[in-house]
């Protein structure tokens, strides 16, 4: 809220200047935003927390500026309005509950076709409010100094009575600013015989709105209890200072004092005689203020640091509670305004406000003397992305709500989490993958020249499961752009666009760091965002954990980019769980190298030769790499060749050519039957 | 025949003019091979007078020893210059960059989220999580912000059709680290956050970290020292702090946390808008509704709680002045962060 200076000048004797003021009120709770100051004035911009309602208003600052200053309230000079007519408007309060004090006067011959005098219109000027009559702008400035919202109607447009009640169940109502509403049964309303004329507490209504015609009034002081107001607006999309004040809580006792102070200056700038002030108010349902105790002991464990108990007592005097001072410390009644102080801690915040948190010395609290375990088979997460980075790949951060038409091109047979309020569209569903998300940098980058892109992102996908939602931790890349770097002395083939297994090459790192490289197979499979050829599911012991493979071209040429990118996505916990490590003996015995070049089929999987091998040679076979692939003359059509480097070694002795012989024909014929293979001499 | 100087004499001239190895061993066999001058020389003492014998052998070893000394010599020399020449055309422009991948990086956010994970680890704080879909029991109820709470309106809350929404603070996680595990505890929780509003300071999705200590005597004095000891060494410098009060529904007191802000040491710039301090973090003591919404014996045990912004912490340690920049993944920006 914005508070003019020389406003709260009429309130308390502030003896900083508004510099030196605006720091005190910001390390008492209500921070400074800004000052601007003019010849006449400095206004001070303050941030009021929601708890504070009662410091919205040069009344409620000027009661903190007094504890805080050490001085005493004042006030403007004023004198509550003697009634000199007889007209009392019948006032009637359905709902006591939720308006425990209606207040209202009638003001007769008043004239709202003169503006308001210019100390007044600067004043309203100085918290931005606009000057509209003489009557509204009395009650805008009644709201301002003390913090009670207030409500003028043109008389002669009201029938018969004033009435608190709830709204009939979709009972239409237009607003003062010409808004049309339809209102729901909890939302209080102010009526007359001819229905609603103002939505309680927030806005009043359009047909018995004060014109500058206007001269006899009718002028309005309720407490509106926060439940009864709270959300309201808000459902309704309104806004208003009347509900922010009433949400946040009006002081229970102040209708009266603001309907005379709004009498005073009416009459006073407007003329006008008034009638009797009459209040409908329930005791019953009046909010008491009651005595909070609050312990020495706790102020003491609770700051860590010990304050003497008079300055406890005089901070609390000082802020208008009252005070007792019992054994055990202190019992405290709040004042009527201060809604907010409920329980001890509440009073121990009041203490530590007062005396500055400054105050209070910082002490190291004791250490903490346990070990809770580290998972051992958790992966940890800083290596992960090291040991992606050392390949080249940067870290991502996308939003986990993604674009529903991309992530439904993506994958057409999953149904996603949408926002019910999402902040754009294309924000709107929550992702089920990271790949919307990295698609969508590295096709970004790739606009802005960076073609070669990888990114590698860890994060959870939200996958729908019966109402609520799964939340799996995942870690996905992208490769897009060349094998490498641009760089000078790599050879041509060496240049090419960055393909499905120089990505594998990655993923197998992070493979081999699980200590489990043996657990994994890579199956052909197939998903519909993905090249149907180059498409695998990564498996760990039989368990689906990932996929990888190369961008659907379809989708890679919707998406902008010039060739399709490689992907990868992994459970992260599934795929990285770290299987703790055992050492295998390493023979002392030389290693044999038979190498073998092997045609098949061209529809021979890697994977079906060497389970094949595998199963044909005895356990001297410590290795079968591949070193080669070939197709093209010299083979048949449909046929490849693949070269295997075979590794023999024996634990106990050195094998001779004849143990290595017979393993090698073994395989031979083992390939030669099972697959119908051919060796290439 | 030739006496032993005047062998000796040519020999050496010989050797001496070898330009290389080759040379030089065709020099070696011609003067000292089987077949060579001096090795004949030796055989043909036979031919001498007995008397004469003796002197010529002398002389004529005396030769052999001269040569060969010369003969090894020059191969050492020969073979330096070889080494010489080789390394001269073995060189190579050291300017020319390194070949092979480029180095990637983590994400700022995440290596600023790892270094303050490490330093409260330090400190003795587990770490505790929570889900980014919660319920508004978690969210907001047991955080003491009942329906219609005005502090509600602040949280621009996304929402899903069946009533759950996107966690607004990482506070949820305080209130499921209590039910799990009770009191004493110290922990962490950083994690995502969201709340629909979109601008220079505001981002849809962000990064919060949360703190909860609780204990049977656990002040605001001990808040103080954690945050400002955590402060200091997250920005590896002596800051000064100061704590104005402020509101929270979960904690009472509540404060918000400022520092003296990194770039121009308090003195005054454009990031702390001239005032010298920068807000970098909420906390307070924890409400006593919330200790017993989580089952912890509000009477007996006491705690505190902070919540302070990831994004926010590493863009004032890395100079960053837009948060969206974190979010769009433009690799020309990543590509700065790859220092360990």
């Amino acid at each position: 809220m914005k508070l003019s200076y020389a406003w709260l000048q009429e309130w308390v004797d502030v003896s900083w200047d508004a510099n030196e003021l605006g720091s005190r009120l910001t390390m008492a709770g209500f921070e400074l935003e800004g000052i601007v100051t003019n010849a006449a004035d400095s206004i001070l911009e303050l941030n009021i927390t929601p708890n504070r309602g009662d410091a919205m208003s040069v009344l409620g600052l000027a009661r903190e500026v007094a504890a805080l200053g050490g001085k005493t309230l004042t006030g403007p000079a004023w004198r509550p309005v003697a009634a000199e007519l007889p007209d009392a408007f019948p006032i009637l309060v359905d709902e006591p509950a939720a308006c425990p004090t209606f207040c209202g006067r009638v003001i007769r011959g008043v004239n709202n076709q003169a503006p308001s005098p210019a100390w007044l219109t600067a004043r309203l000027q100085s918290a931005d409010v606009r000057s509209v009559n003489p009557t509204v702008d009395v009650t805008n400035y009644v709201l301002l100094e003390l913090g009670q919202p207030m409500h003028a109607y043109d008389l002669s447009t009201l029938n018969g009575e004033i009435r608190a009640r709830y709204a009939h169940p979709a009972e239409r109502l237009q607003l003062l600013d010409a808004r049309t509403v339809t209102l729901s049964d909890d939302m209080l309303v102010i009526a007359d015989c001819n229905g609603a004329v103002g939505l309680a507490g927030i806005m009043g209504g359009a047909r018995t709105a004060v014109a500058t015609a206007t001269r006899d009034v009718f002028l309005e002081a309720a407490f509106f209890a926060p439940p009864a107001v709270q959300g309201r607006a808000r459902r309704l999309g309104l806004h208003t200072e009347a509900s922010q004040h009433y949400e946040r809580g009006v002081d229970p006792t102040l209708q009266q004092q603001a309907l005379e102070r709004a009498s005073s200056l009416l009459i006073e700038i407007a003329g006008g005689r008034a009638g009797p002030v009459t209040r409908v108010h329930s005791g019953a349902h009046q909010p008491k203020r009651g005595a909070v105790r609050l312990r020495s002991t706790q102020l003491t464990r609770l700051l860590g640091t010990s304050i003497e108990p008079a300055a406890v007592t005089a901070a609390l005097i000082a802020l208008q509670m009252s005070v007792r001072e019992v054994p055990s410390g202190w019992e405290v009644t709040p004042p009527a305004h201060r809604f907010d102080i409920t329980i001890e801690a509440d009073l121990i915040e009041e203490v530590a406000r007062m005396v500055g948190f400054d105050a209070i010395a910082e002490r190291e609290g004791a250490g903490v003397q346990h070990f809770p375990p580290l998972p051992r088979e958790c992966p940890p997460e800083a290596a992960v992305l090291e040991a992606m980075s050392a390949r080249g790949y940067h870290e991502a951060i996308t939003y986990a709500f993604v674009d529903p038409q991309l992530q439904q091109r993506l994958f057409p047979e999953r149904s996603a989490l949408a926002l019910a309020n999402p902040i754009a569209s294309d924000l709107s569903v929550m992702r089920l993958s990271l790949w919307p998300g990295l698609l969508r940098a590295a096709a970004e980058n790739q606009r802005r020249q960076q073609e070669r892109a990888r990114l590698i992102e860890h994060g959870v996908c939200f996958a729908p499961a019966d109402g609520a939602a799964l939340e799996i931790d995942m870690l996905a890349g992208i490769a897009s752009g060349e094998r490498l770097p641009e760089q000078w002395g790599v050879p041509r083939p060496e240049r090419a666009q960055v393909d499905f297994f120089d990505v594998k090459a990655d993923l197998e790192i992070l493979l081999a760091a699980t200590g489990a490289e043996d657990a994994f197979t890579f199956e052909a499979a197939q998903l519909s965002c993905l090249h149907p050829g180059r498409a695998a599911r990564l498996l760990r012991q039989a368990r689906p954990v990932g996929w990888l493979g190369e961008l659907h071209p379809e989708i890679a040429r919707e998406l902008d980019f010039t060739y399709p990118p490689i992907l990868f996505e992994l459970a992260f916990y599934d795929a990285l769980r770290v299987a703790p490590g055992a050492y295998a003996e390493v023979s002392r015995f030389p290693m044999v190298r038979r190498d073998l070049a092997v045609v098949v089929d061209d529809n021979v999987s890697l994977s079906a030769l060497r389970e094949r091998v595998t199963l044909s040679s005895s356990s001297l076979l410590r290795q079968c790499r591949v070193f080669d692939v070939y197709r093209g003359p010299g083979l048949e059509t449909g046929t490849k060749s693949i070269a295997l480097g075979l590794i023999f070694q024996d634990f106990s002795r050195t094998l001779t050519d004849e143990d290595v012989d017979r393993n090698v024909a073994s395989i031979v014929a083992g390939l030669r039957v099972s697959l119908n293979a051919k060796i290439r001499e | 025949m030739n006496d032993a100087a005047d062998l000796a004499a040519r020999a050496l001239g010989a050797i001496a003019s070898s330009a290389d190895l080759a040379t030089l061993d065709a020099v070696r066999v011609h003067w000292l091979g089987k077949k060579g001058e001096l090795t004949a020389a030796l055989k043909s003492l036979g031919t001498l007078p007995e008397a004469e014998r003796r002197a010529a052998g002398q002389a004529i070893n005396a030769a052999k020893v001269q040569v060969q000394n010369a003969l090894d010599a020059r191969r050492g020399e020969l073979e330096r210059r070889q080494v010489e020449q080789e390394l001269i055309a073995g060189r190579i422009d050291v300017t020319l960059p390194g070949r092979g991948e480029e180095r990637g990086a983590l994400h700022p956010v995440t290596q600023a989220r790892l270094r303050i994970e490490a330093l409260f680890a330090r400190a003795g704080f587990d770490l505790a999580v929570g889900p980014e879909i919660e319920d508004d029991f978690h969210n907001f109820e047991a955080l003491n912000i009942p329906a219609n709470h005005p502090a509600r309106a602040l949280h621009d809350t996304f929402y899903f059709p069946d009533g759950r929404l996107l966690r607004t603070h990482t506070s949820p996680v305080q209130i499921r680290a209590m039910l799990a595990r009770g009191a004493p505890l110290a922990v962490i929780a950083p994690g995502r956050v969201y709340r629909c509003d979109h601008d220079l300071t505001h981002s849809p999705m962000f990064h919060q970290l949360e703190g909860l200590v609780v204990g049977e005597n656990v002040s605001f004095a001990n808040l103080k020292a954690a945050l400002h000891g955590f402060l200091g060494a997250f920005f590896e410098r002596d800051l000064a702090m100061r704590l104005r009060p402020s509101y929270f529904p979960f904690t009472e007191p509540s404060a918000e946390v400022d520092i003296s802000c990194v770039f121009c040491a308090g003195a005054g710039c454009r990031t702390c808008k001239w005032t010298g301090w920068l807000e970098i973090a909420g906390c307070g003591m924890v409400h006593p509704n919330v200790l017993r919404a989580s089952g912890v014996d509000a009477e007996r045990y006491t705690g505190y709680a902070f919540g302070a912004g990831i994004d926010r912490l590493a863009m004032l340690r890395y100079g960053v002045s837009d948060l969206r920049l974190f979010f769009e993944n433009d690799l020309r920006f990543l590509r700065q962060f790859r220092a360990f």
